[in-house]
């Protein structure tokens, strides 16, 4: 009578992918918000910081040094909306018909952390749009704007796992939104506004290595056709090393939420 | 085939912290028909349900739901039951049709099958007008009876209400209890929990009562009616005098006493010959009693009754934010 349980977890994964999916399209409103900010701020930084910042010649303009930055910011915002609706979730009644459907953490959080992937690609293509629409002009090839794309969804993946840890831990939606200021704080220390070497020197060590430096050094040297030189494996191990954290202490946090 | 009862359950506790919130309940839940758990905030009925649901783990003590265990068989469970919390359970956001397709498709229905289900249990519950509209926008009857056709997406044997009624108009409440009574009628079991004895008396075939975590009493409603009388006569009496001489006469049988307001409640079948000698009994010279009212028993008398105390009062109730928090 058991039908196969990994088809059934499968099954269910996939129902909660579209459910999340159908619920980020009514929430158009937070949708745009974590649209239009980093949009926003991208314009703040291009047209109002951008003239006096000079990022050396070697980057041209500003907008095409910004740029990476600004996309990810766009997967901070999103990933705290993440881990609201995870909280969300877990706050209401809905998480106990989940559960007396026998539907399992793992399809929950997985609907979750995709439907929060594809927000964030939807936001990446808005943010872009107007970057080429004010001056942005990246080199690359189809193959190196695929490559560019994969280190930010490795990052964007990883943070959304992180974003439902938290949505896990938080009690309340504000709790979660709290997670927003720690993640949109990590690229103000990064290369992702100015470069590193024009911050204090006590700076410099956790500005390159922390996670988001070399993400946004790849994706550079990956639109702009330079070589990518030594960012390439450290974004991918941050990416794929957070994500294998996150993994285990969202099915940690689960069970201790549902005990 | 899996015997008559659809819940057993032995010895069940639980503590959140400190605070003991079942102290041992005991339940033998026949099958079929409607089951009432009646109790105060705090008595500790959702958690029995909970726990029953296999949404929640007991400290001690056993239970067998529709023939297979809560702790060793909970898939088995999970798969022959179903759940309506007290909280929504719905996507507010999602219209009705769209809440029913996503649970038949957890329940196991492929898409076709479940879209079909989806839309027979919305003409069934009379919210095939609204299936394309959002639940936001629902009022709570509507939102409580989409609740309710959620839980019969698939064909559970056991049904869960936690407090299916709280929050609704009266309207709505009968068009709730319709619903509860005809589910029974197809065979379902239903075990529900409600603060309101008309309801458990209008629905309920066996109930028992739970107060701080114990059954205090498990029965028919007729049973315990009569057990606890089915209904009050309230006197007012005329000086202290004789309320202080009506109440050392009554002794026990003064099932609610108030020396400020200077009254005294007897229980009563409610019919006029019984008022009649009653009053005759307490006031023989027809000065002393200057008021009478018969008034229903309440969830108060039942526990004045069976318990020789008030209800427990629900101070401990915020020990975990899913028990019952008290509501205005």
């Amino acid at each position: 009578m058991a039908e196969f349980a990994p088809a059934r977890g499968a099954g269910h994964a996939l129902t909660m992918v579209d459910r999340s999916l159908r619920l980020s399209a009514r929430n158009v409103d937070a949708v745009l918000v974590s649209l239009v900010l980093p949009v926003m701020l991208m314009l703040v930084f291009v047209y109002f910081f951008g003239g006096a910042i000079d990022t050396g010649a070697s980057h041209g303009d500003y907008v095409t040094y910004v740029a990476p930055g600004v996309l990810i910011l766009c997967a901070g915002y999103g990933a705290s909306m993440t881990a609201v609706s995870v909280t969300r979730d877990m706050a209401e009644g809905v998480i106990d018909r989940f559960r007396s459907l026998d539907v399992g953490g793992t399809a929950v959080l997985t609907g979750h952390v995709v439907a929060s992937t594809v927000r964030n690609l939807a936001a990446t293509a808005a943010v872009l749009a107007v970057a080429l629409a004010i001056g942005f002009r990246p080199t690359a090839d189809p193959a190196r704007w695929l490559a560019a794309l994969g280190v930010l969804l490795a990052y964007v993946v990883a943070l959304a796992w992180l974003a439902a840890v938290v949505g896990l831990l938080a009690h309340s939606a504000e709790a979660a939104g709290g997670f927003t200021f720690f993640i949109l704080f990590l690229p103000y220390p990064s290369s992702a506004f100015v470069p590193i070497d024009t911050m204090p020197g006590w700076l410099h060590g956790f500005a390159e290595h922390q996670p988001v430096t070399p993400v946004i050094e790849s994706m550079r040297a990956l639109l702009l056709d330079r070589p990518v030189g030594d960012a390439l494996w450290p974004a991918l191990a941050w990416s794929a090393g957070l994500t294998a954290l996150a993994l285990p202490l969202c099915a940690l946090a689960f069970r201790r939420r549902t005990a | 085939m899996r015997g008559t009862t659809a819940v057993e359950a032995e010895g069940l506790r639980k503590s959140y912290g400190s605070v003991e919130v079942l102290r041992g309940i005991d339940l033998s839940v026949p099958r079929g028909g409607v089951f009432a758990l009646l109790g105060p905030n705090g008595a500790g009925k959702t958690t029995t349900v909970r726990i029953l649901a296999t949404l929640a783990q007991a400290d001690a003590g056993r239970a067998v739901v529709a023939g297979a265990d809560v702790r060793r068989e909970r898939s088995l469970v999970r798969r022959r039951i179903s759940l309506t919390g007290q909280y929504a359970s719905v996507d507010e956001m999602l219209t009705g049709a769209e809440n029913l397709r996503l649970t038949a498709r957890l329940a196991g229905h492929p898409r076709r099958a479940a879209r079909r289900r989806a839309d027979e249990l919305l003409e069934r519950f009379a919210l095939g007008g609204a299936a394309g509209r959002r639940v936001a926008t629902y009022s709570g009857g509507m939102r409580r009876r989409l609740d309710i056709a959620a839980c019969l997406v698939g064909t559970p044997e056991v049904v869960f209400l936690d407090e299916p009624s709280t929050g609704l108009d009266p309207r709505s409440r009968q068009t709730l209890w319709d619903v509860v009574r005809e589910l029974a009628s197809g065979g379902v079991t239903v075990l529900l929990t409600t603060q309101y004895l008309e309801e458990a008396d209008q629905l309920a075939g066996r109930l028992a009562v739970v107060d701080g975590g114990r059954v205090v009493a498990e029965g028919g409603p007729a049973e315990l009616k009569a057990r606890v009388g089915g209904r009050r006569l309230h006197l007012a009496l005329r000086d202290a005098d004789a309320y202080t001489r009506l109440v050392s006469a009554l002794g026990p049988r003064a099932v609610h006493r108030d020396p400020e307001h200077r009254t005294v409640e007897l229980a009563t079948d409610g019919g006029a010959a019984h008022v009649r000698a009653l009053l005759d009994e307490v006031d023989p010279t027809r000065g002393e009693v200057t008021r009478f009212e018969v008034r229903g028993a309440t969830l108060d008398d039942v526990f004045l009754t069976l318990t020789g105390t008030p209800p427990t009062a629900p101070a401990h109730a915020a020990g975990s934010h899913r028990e019952e928090p008290v509501r205005g």
